[in-house]
């Protein structure tokens, strides 16, 4: 589904990927696990050109998005993503962050669109926040809200940019249990993380990315029960006691 | 001079002239709200050249017009643009040679340039990750700025465009060099048909207080359900 070849990205002198390839396959989850500044946000931000890699190749459902002549937009209606912070729009309510997408973009009419955000919302347990705006929400319930509004663009893959690094402690499962049922349905999805027994639980690969490259990876059993790479095996030590 | 005779003088010339007076508040209120809002007009134009991204090679001209712009207005005194417009009008376009639209054009012209900054950095404010979170559902470029990035720009700016009101209310009286008849305008009258001087001005300070904290008062009001809001 998604293919890379040779990603190269830099910011100003600071080289940030050195040649990533790697290959998504439809059905795949995958989580991208590494220390910070390994570069890991940068590729899962680069599958969807929010950051503009220098050279290699993109290819997302047969297309190489790379290209200056695509029309990313088309694209990343594809590909939902979801941020650390949010980014839910709080001069909308929960149903309008949801609705505003599909009625804008695909032309939905709005009962159709918000009889499909009312199921989502339902999906999430959010259903009786509809007519809230995010600020009366928690954390928690800010991220349901920033996944079932990428969802509600019926997305082929998900990309989770650390979805659970902003949250209160307690209010990390409740997303976790979201993102879960998600994968389990059979979405597509590339998951940047730190929840290293998430990533164990749900990934069927599972990337270590170091200085820019993916140094090592493979099935979670591999990565975490028996690392081959000694910087993989020198970060599992740091982050698994 | 006793204060009690500057009281009692003060009083007898806002009771005598308080036609004029009222003439005078009309027209500062209305010079300073047509500024504001083609200020708001074209400042938000110089804004929009100001962050606007096409380029010719490296150079970004409409970046490089809009900053010398905005540097030149805010970088001379009021009162040398309003006469520079009170004396080039006339002769570039005679039929809006009329002083007082010279000196509106002039004053327009000026407050543009502030309201550029205002709008530039009310929608630099708003957070980067939010147009991020619109560009990845699919919006382009133009349904970001019209759905997401507008309507949340607009609380950062509308404050600043109450307090640029009160600026513009004091700063009309500049005008008076020119006699259009707002409140300095009259005081001056007043003042040099009676030789009350001081109390005449005792008088426009009271008259511009009144609107300045009228309009300060109301943006005060805005501001806070904004708050509830946030």
């Amino acid at each position: 589904m998604i293919k890379v070849e040779n990603l190269h990205k830099s910011f100003g002198e600071l080289e940030v990927l050195k040649g990533v390839s790697e290959h998504i396959k439809k059905g795949e989850v995958v989580s991208v696990i590494g220390a910070s500044g390994s570069g890991k946000s940068t590729f899962l931000r680069c599958l969807n050109m929010l950051e503009e890699p220098e050279s290699g190749s993109i290819i997302f459902e047969g297309t190489d998005i790379t290209k200056e002549k695509v029309n990313i937009d088309q694209h990343r209606q594809k590909m939902g993503m979801i941020f650390q912070h949010f980014n839910v729009f709080p001069h909308m309510t929960v149903l309008e962050n949801i609705t505003m997408a599909p009625i804008l973009i695909k032309k939905k009419n709005k009962a159709e669109a918000e009889e499909q955000a009312m199921k989502l919302l339902e999906m999430v347990g959010l259903a009786d926040k509809r007519d809230e705006y995010p600020r009366r929400l928690s954390g928690g319930q800010k991220q349901r809200l920033a996944i079932v509004r990428a969802l509600a663009m019926e997305p082929d893959v998900m990309l989770f940019d650390e979805p659970t690094s902003a949250l209160d402690p307690e209010m990390v499962g409740e997303v976790l249990q979201v993102i879960k049922n998600l994968v389990k349905s059979g979405m597509t999805a590339v998951i940047v993380t730190h929840e290293m027994g998430f990533a164990k639980e749900v990934s069927d690969r599972v990337l270590f990315m170091d200085g820019g490259v993916i140094a090592e990876s493979g099935t979670p059993e591999e990565i975490f029960g028996n690392p081959q790479n000694p910087r993989t095996k020198e970060f599992l030590s740091k982050v698994l006691y | 001079m006793s204060l009690g005779k500057i009281f009692s003088n003060v009083i007898m010339l806002m009771t005598k002239y308080h036609q004029p007076l009222l003439k005078g508040m009309l027209m500062t209120v209305q010079l300073s709200c047509v500024t504001v809002f083609f200020g708001l007009v074209f400042g938000t134009l110089v804004a929009f050249m100001k962050m606007s991204e096409f380029r010719i090679w490296k150079i970004r001209p409409l970046n490089v017009i809009a900053t010398i712009y905005v540097e030149v207005l805010r970088g001379t005194p009021l009162l040398l643009q309003l006469y520079f417009f009170y004396f080039l009008m006339p002769k570039v376009i005679p039929a809006l040679g009329d002083k007082k639209i010279s000196i509106t054009v002039a004053l327009i012209v000026n407050s543009a340039a502030y309201v550029a900054e205002i709008v530039r950095s009310g929608i630099a404010a708003v957070d980067p990750g939010q147009a991020e979170a619109a560009r990845c559902l699919g919006l382009n470029k133009t349904q970001t700025m019209q759905k997401i990035i507008i309507p949340q720009a607009v609380k950062n700016i509308l404050p600043a465009m109450g307090n640029e009101l009160v600026m513009m209310l004091k700063e009309t009286s500049l005008a008076s060099t020119f006699f259009i008849g707002e409140i300095m305008t009259q005081c001056n009258v007043i003042g040099g048909a009676t030789f009350l001087q001081i109390e005449t001005l005792i008088i426009s300070g009271i008259l511009y207080l009144v609107l300045t904290t009228t309009v300060s008062k109301l943006v005060g009001i805005y501001e806070r359900r904004l708050a509830v809001s946030d």
